[in-house]
């Protein structure tokens, strides 16, 4: 088939297009411009959007002898990814913005792009596995490497973009087998740093960055019972499960640390309480989608796993879609969940479908918490 | 076999230049060195230079030679404001159009962010076409505080050709030096730097058949400028380092073969260039001429083509073996908006449309036909790839 490449500059994406190209595919490889003013040289733990990524991704292709091209997806970009994250945390929510690039620049505008081209798939460096289920429909697993397994952030792929979708690195065993691999096709990027930062924040700052992009906006420190505890200057410069930095003057009457529970964009107040406050028993969002072929009825309570964070771990829980919200209930409680996350459903090594969380149920009731204090 | 269509970006080396300039890069010898290989050398930059000065229409020592276009024009922007402004204080304003190449933006943008410089850029037509009537109110209200007026002789991406003797008639009334990046013009159009009225002339040897690499600055005797690199003294003390004696050698015969040809190379590229046009607007419908019905070089089609994205066509292109480009290209390769059309007052869509097909000599009719057979379709499916 014809295979359009995304090449982020990094090791897996060359060696994920190197492995198309081996397996006999008709392979283009294409870099993604996602920063108007791209740097020139590589910074911190970022992996993709200076010229020197770029070059790094040209260099490869070069390598495979495949033709190599540049897109520019920097205005779609801005409009779905950066600016969504700044109105997300205008709003009080934690967004991830990686998702968000997955779901709507590279198996959105990328895909789309790339099959209006005359190609049939789009190749990435993502650790996940397409399998075919017992009802021949595509399903999206994690991949065999637990610890690199990034089938948390394909979540929001739709059985359409599973179809066009293409991992070839996916069921490799580890990272340092991809490195070996690299270094043994003479790719230069063998040995080229793992990103971890958002790239489009430089530095790595994120409070920084947000403050310059949202300013100063003075608003209140109340407990759960609306009491005002203190001042802050702005309630994008706090998160969920956040205790330093509080600035609040009076110790709380049990003399125990006071954690941010929540975040109230409407009336600019930021809600700290108890530890135990923190946890959450239930997560319910309305913005959500199946990857895959979805439950026969879904709003019947079934069995599956949430994960909340691209790096922690599943916990069991129940969940069914309940007057168009998808609900779970967690077996366990889980800390400082905060809405605009993204919850992605499990089933096994499965992944089941995404939501973005929008409110959660925390175990300690406001009046337990307020005769506890 | 791939089609080069995109000579205005680099023209393929002349056969006869490679052999010139290989040959030449064979012998030894500094040009400022007093033995015998020494004067070898000399000899062979003293005889590029004449016909440079021949095939320009300059002196012998007006021709500085450089590594290259970008090189000349940094030259002639920041070495002329800065000996002007050194001389008088006043004169602090540098005066230009924002369709101009960034080799020229870019310095006369950096004087403005690190030396204070003002700056006046001049309107253009949708077009392309300079507003002389505001260049003339312009300089009758504010001539004494400009150090130079910098204009293109032509248009590297639209192709439209600028009238260098009026800006200089008017310029030359307030005393002011005139620059002209005529990279994109040079061999293409005729050109006579004395009679242009031009202080300074950026020229570059890859443009015309030449190497990569080569350049030079034509600078009257009566300008003088502050230069930029400090040295050995070489080309008037305007430009130190080592001259590139195969280098220059080898753009002068490229240079010399394309002024001799350039009737026979301005009928060819004519004819292939009408055919283009006859072929794209009678089976494309949105497609729009840039430069529209203002006179412009020979051997250039700039158009914008509605609905669609220019990176999108050009991989098409590509994979159709067909070289095309969309103007110039950035440094990672990315397709921006083409500011010549933004300056030209067009939308961000229509800058972000364009392809410019610019042919030359070795371009055949059948290279014509197969790319006019292929655009349709290619434009179809780049406007699929774009929805709205």
């Amino acid at each position: 088939m014809k295979v359009l490449a995304a090449m982020s500059g990094g090791v897996d994406s060359a060696v994920a297009a190197a492995r198309a190209v081996e397996a006999g595919h008709e392979v283009v490889g294409v870099h993604l411009a996602l920063s108007r003013m791209p740097g020139t040289l590589r910074t911190g733990s970022r992996g993709c959007c200076t010229i020197e990524d770029s070059m790094d991704a040209q260099r490869a292709a070069n390598i495979l002898g495949i033709p190599y091209y540049v897109w520019d997806f920097s205005e779609k970009f801005k409009e779905e990814v950066v600016d969504d994250f700044i109105a997300e945390y205008e709003a009080g929510r934690t967004p991830n913005p990686c998702m968000r690039c997955n779901e709507r620049i590279k198996f959105a505008a990328l895909l789309e792009k790339a099959l209006a081209l005359g190609f049939d798939a789009v190749c990435t460096g993502h650790y996940a596995t397409i399998l075919t289920g017992d009802d021949g429909e595509l399903e999206l697993h994690r991949s065999n490497a637990y610890a690199k397994d990034q089938s948390y952030v394909l979540g929001v792929l739709t059985t359409k973009e599973l179809k066009h979708a293409y991992f070839p690195i996916g069921a490799s065993a580890s990272k340092d087998d991809i490195r070996a691999e690299a270094s043994a096709r003479g790719l230069a990027v063998a040995n080229k740093p793992d990103s971890y930062d958002i790239c489009f924040i430089p530095e790595g700052d994120t409070q920084d960055w947000l403050n310059d992009k949202l300013g100063e906006k003075e608003g209140e420190i109340v407990d759960r019972s609306g009491n005002v505890l203190g001042q802050h200057t702005g309630a994008h410069g706090f998160t969920i499960g956040q205790r330093k930095g509080l600035n609040i003057g009076r110790p709380a009457a049990d003399g125990k640390p006071r954690f941010v529970l929540e975040i109230r964009p409407k009336t600019n107040q930021v809600v700290v309480g108890s530890h135990a406050a923190l946890a959450v028993t239930e997560l319910a969002g309305s913005r959500f989608t199946w990857c895959g072929s979805e439950p026969k009825d879904a709003t019947t309570w079934f069995e599956a796993d949430v994960q909340v964070r691209a790096h922690a771990d599943a916990v069991p829980c129940l969940a069914a879609v309940v007057d168009g919200e998808i609900v779970m209930k967690l077996r366990d409680p889980l800390m400082g969940v905060a809405p605009g996350q993204t919850a992605v459903l499990y089933v096994g090594t499965r992944v089941l479908g995404q939501a973005t969380i929008d409110r959660t149920v925390s175990a300690l009731s406001v009046e337990a918490e307020t005769i506890g204090a | 076999m791939a089609i080069y269509l995109d000579y205005a970006a680099s023209e393929p080396i002349n056969p006869e230049v490679l052999a010139t300039f290989t040959e030449a890069l064979q012998s030894a010898g500094n040009p400022s060195s007093t033995h015998s290989f020494g004067q070898a050398s000399r000899m062979m930059l003293e005889e590029a230079r004449e016909q440079i000065a021949l095939a320009v229409g300059c002196d012998r020592s007006e021709v500085i030679f450089t590594a290259g276009g970008t090189e000349s024009n940094n030259l002639a922007i920041k070495g002329l404001f800065w000996k002007r402004r050194g001389e008088n204080p006043a004169r602090n304003i540098i005066v230009s159009t924002y369709t101009e190449h960034h080799a020229v933006i870019d310095p006369i943008e950096w004087l403005e962010a690190h030396e204070g410089a003002e700056l006046a850029w001049i309107p253009v037509s949708e077009e392309g076409v300079v507003d002389l009537a505001w260049l003339e109110n312009f300089l009758a209200a504010r001539g004494s505080e400009v150090a130079l007026v910098s204009l293109m002789w032509a248009n590297n991406e639209v192709g439209v050709i600028n009238d260098i003797k009026a800006v200089t008639a008017l310029a030359s009334k307030h005393g002011i030096p005139v620059h002209s990046d005529a990279i994109a013009a040079f061999g293409h159009v005729p050109i006579n730097f004395k009679a242009s009225g031009l202080s300074a002339m950026s020229i570059s040897a890859h443009k015309v058949g030449g190497p990569i690499g080569v350049g030079a600055l034509i600078l009257g005797r009566a300008a003088t400028l502050t230069p930029l690199t400090h040295g050995g003294g070489q080309e008037r003390s305007m430009r130190s380092g080592t001259m590139n004696a195969a280098g220059a050698k080898a753009f002068a015969h490229a240079a010399t073969l394309a002024i001799a040809d350039m009737t026979r190379h301005n009928d060819h590229t004519r004819a292939l260039v009408d055919r283009l046009r006859d072929g794209i607007e009678s089976s494309i419908a949105g497609a729009r001429f840039s430069r529209g019905s203002q006179p412009g070089m020979t051997h250039n089609a700039h158009y914008t083509f509605e609905g669609l994205k220019s990176d999108g066509l050009l991989f098409l292109l590509d994979q159709a073996e067909i070289a095309v480009s969309a103007g110039s290209a950035c440094q990672a390769g990315v397709d921006r908006p083409s500011h010549v059309l933004l300056a030209m007052g067009r939308s961000e869509e229509e800058a972000n449309s364009c392809l410019r097909i610019s042919v030359g000599l070795q371009t055949t009719d059948a290279d014509i036909e197969r790319f006019l057979q292929v655009l349709p379709t290619a434009v179809a499916a780049a406007r699929s790839a774009n929805p709205t």
